[in-house]
């Protein structure tokens, strides 16, 4: 592995407060040295960062890689090279998978997948619940042996108060966070976008924000009363936001993340039945939108993920009700942050880096997420003002199904570079 | 200037025009007249083939729309398609694409998902004719409310309308709405809070949680039905007490101020959302208003095949001189 210095980019590590201009050296795929003027090592790769932003490889907890089941729609190395191109180096993969994701040697095919993938690391996540069926917990600590980082039955909500009770405490044993998608399955019932004026109109039936916020409030409630780690996956609602900081601020262990989708759209994009605005939880209303992005400004929620949903385009070639919800993420999310939080001064660029990085290897315990000397050399080196339009056909994911086609966004990743080795190298500069 | 038209589709009345809406009222006028005659028959669609797609169990919009074809002269097809679409394992985009590559004119569609009709229409180069989609719209029940209502009270403009019952399920109800509010009525809604939608007051209508008040306001009633499956699930206790408190019933209209005119959409559930006597009444345009269906139906057709608005009169004319 020959060793790398990146150049004169300007270096954001907000895991170290830092960011200024600097040169940055990988040798034998670790972080060796960051500082002015450092000199290449023989046979060194030299790369010409001027006018670039140099930051540790963006991390995402909340991914579907739909392999195995769905291997039409994304596998785990077509997602781990889309997880690069959008500047990733680490992914966590949700397990409703076919078959689910919720035993040891599940686990041990994805991080296989995993490492033969070339693209971004992939971390597994396990199932809470047997087959998500929500009745038996399944085998945290084999999971946990076997590479998982989290349990969650993400797309299947945890209906049973006992259940997540039992999972937050056993999940104490293991040191892992219980990532939940926070929904009552009595008032989501049949639901295809957010209940408000917009539904009404469409003749859609739709999701109340209170069944989202009634499982925020008992999953709050639940790491209060066990000490367990809640991880509440893709905030979409203004009481969901104010619920998490109240717990924070009563100190419960909970942590949230915010998808792109949620900080950029309103359920006004559904109109015209457009089905790559279908997605759950459902884009919301403005205020809603304003409260996610104060809540990311203030670290009410704690970081980005992007719920990366890819589908086979013919699934989301149907009637609004037919059609399944999830857009893909993972190539628009850095842009659609500069765009849309740092350009609009909701977070410094710092702070973006630092949803998209620290913050969620922090909250999962992964080994990244920042520049320090001795890390692993994971890295993302892209020219903020480069300015480009979406366009799907040249994703790298299997799938297209993304609401932000013909959007211009500021931001192209240019190099991802996963343990000093680049997996991804964009436009030249 | 050029006369307004239709465009392709009429896909709901939420896109229209007040001019498109009136135009299409108008057009409907000199097309009532055929289907008094001995032979009920107008050339107007000669050669044209119309496909009656129906996903969803349907008998008098179904009736309507076929005799409004074969009194124009079109050829129409019926197909009836149980469940979605989904059920039935072949997707709407390659029912839609079976039914052009046999070179259809037109299809007029039901169907149990909202936006159906729109999805339809952006995929096929044929005219689509919204014949109900979910709980969205229905454009031609409301074009036809609106004609009985014109043609009973002479203007839609001023008149105060209130739509009474299940408003969170109706297609009816919404394509009502935007009909009558783009026409210059006013309009209301009633029924209980449970099958009212959320924001239903932004789209420029009144609420009223009694039918009491609802009569005292009103010139109109459009008396919706009550689907029988919204008890079972749930939105109300029992269809005894729907009856005993929003039933619209001849005490009630005894105490207006004024006469009102009582509409329905069909079918019926006497008893339940409308008393007998108010609904074989003196006031109950009920029966016109499926005369008229067949009459407005004929009107979008027509506009939507192409035909001059100031034509039909002489379209309907050639056809008298054939049939005679």
């Amino acid at each position: 592995m020959k060793p790398m210095l990146i150049r004169g980019g300007r270096v954001v590590d907000p895991s170290q407060d830092h960011d200024g201009v600097a040169d940055l050296l990988i040798v034998d795929g670790k972080i060796e040295a960051q500082g002015k003027k450092l000199s290449a090592p023989d046979g060194a790769e030299t790369i010409d960062a001027k006018g670039k932003v140099v930051a540790p490889g963006l991390v995402d907890i909340h991914v579907h890689l739909r392999e195995p089941g769905r291997e039409d729609a994304e596998t785990v190395a077509s997602g781990a090279m889309a997880a690069a191109a959008g500047g990733f180096t680490s992914v966590c993969a949700m397990p409703n998978t076919d078959p689910v994701t919720d035993n040891q040697a599940a686990v041990g095919f994805i991080v296989k997948q995993g490492a033969a993938a070339g693209g971004a690391r992939v971390y597994p996540i396990g199932a809470t619940s047997l087959g998500q069926a929500g009745k038996q917990l399944s085998e945290f600590g084999e999971m946990v042996a076997a590479g998982a980082v989290a349990v969650s039955d993400d797309g299947h909500p945890i209906v049973s108060s006992q259940l997540m009770r039992t999972a937050l405490e056993y999940a104490r044993s293991f040191g892992i966070p219980v990532a939940e998608h926070c929904e009552d399955p009595y008032l989501f019932q049949g639901g295809a976008m957010h209940e408000g004026t917009v539904s009404t109109q469409l003749g859609l039936k739709g999701i109340p924000a209170a069944a989202e916020e009634i499982m925020v409030a008992r999953n709050i409630l639940l790491a209060g009363l066990t000490g367990g780690h809640v991880h509440l996956c893709h905030m979409s609602t203004r009481e969901s936001v104010n619920l998490i900081r109240r717990g924070k601020e009563r100190g419960v262990n909970v942590t949230a993340e915010a998808a792109p989708h949620h900080f950029v759209l309103t359920h006004e994009a559904c109109r015209g039945y457009d089905t790559n605005a279908k997605m759950n939880p459902p884009l919301r209303e403005p205020e809603d939108v304003e409260a996610v992005r104060a809540g990311l400004a203030d670290g009410t929620l704690d970081a980005i993920a992007t719920d990366h949903a890819p589908h086979h385009y013919e699934l989301k070639e149907r009637e609004f009700d037919d059609a399944p919800f999830g857009v893909i993420g993972l190539e628009t999310a850095l842009g659609l942050g500069l765009t849309q939080l740092v350009d609009t001064g909701v977070l410094t660029l710092a702070q973006l880096i630092r949803c998209m990085s620290s913050e969620p290897a922090r909250i999962f315990h992964l080994p990244a997420g920042t520049l320090r000397k001795g890390s692993s050399a994971d890295v993302v080196v892209f020219d903020p003002d480069a300015r480009w339009v979406v366009d799907p056909a040249r994703f790298l994911s299997k799938s297209r199904n993304t609401p932000f086609t013909g959007w211009e966004l500021r931001g192209r990743v240019e190099r991802t570079i996963v343990g000093g080795v680049t997996v991804f190298s964009g436009a030249k500069g | 200037m050029t006369a307004p038209s239709l465009g392709k589709d009429l896909l709901g009345l939420e896109p229209l025009t007040a001019e498109q809406i009136r135009l299409i009222l108008d057009t409907a006028e000199p097309f009532k007249e055929v289907s008094e005659r001995a032979i009920k028959k107008v050339p107007a669609l000669r050669g044209k083939t119309i496909v009656n797609l129906f996903f969803e169990a349907s008998t008098r919009t179904r009736i309507s729309f076929e005799f409004a074809e074969k009194r124009l002269s079109a050829d129409t097809v019926n197909v009836a398609a149980s469940g979605s679409s989904v059920q039935k394992g072949e997707n709407l985009v390659d029912t839609a694409r079976n039914l052009e590559a046999m070179r259809i004119d037109m299809v007029v569609m039901r169907h149990p998902s909202s936006g159906a009709a729109k999805f339809l229409a952006e995929r096929i180069p044929s005219n689509v004719i919204n014949g109900g989609d979910g709980t969205h719209e229905h454009p031609t029940q409301a074009l036809l409310d609106m004609l009985t209502v014109r043609d009973r009270l002479n203007r839609i403009e001023g008149l105060k309308v209130c739509i009474c019952g299940d408003i969170l399920h109706s297609r009816v109800a919404r394509s009502n709405i935007w009909g009558l509010l783009k026409l210059g009525a006013e309009v209301s809604v009633c029924g209980p809070q449970s099958l009212m939608p959320r924001g239903i007051e932004q789209l420029g209508v009144t609420v009223f949680r009694r039918i009491e008040e609802a009569i005292e306001w009103a010139d109109v009633l459009n008396v919706l039905r009550l689907q029988l499956e919204r008890m079972q699930a749930g939105y109300i206790p029992s269809v005894r007490e729907y009856y005993r408190v929003f039933g619209v019933t001849l005490e009630r209209l005894e105490k207006a101020p004024r006469d009102l005119l009582i509409l329905h959409p069909g079918p019926m559930n006497r008893g339940v959302e409308i008393d007998s006597r108010v609904a074989d009444g003196p006031h109950s345009v009920i029966l016109h208003q499926v005369t008229n269906g067949v009459a407005v139906r004929m009107a979008v057709l027509y506009l939507l095949a192409g035909g001059q608005p100031g034509l039909a009169e002489a379209a309907k004319g050639s056809g008298r001189e054939a049939d005679e």
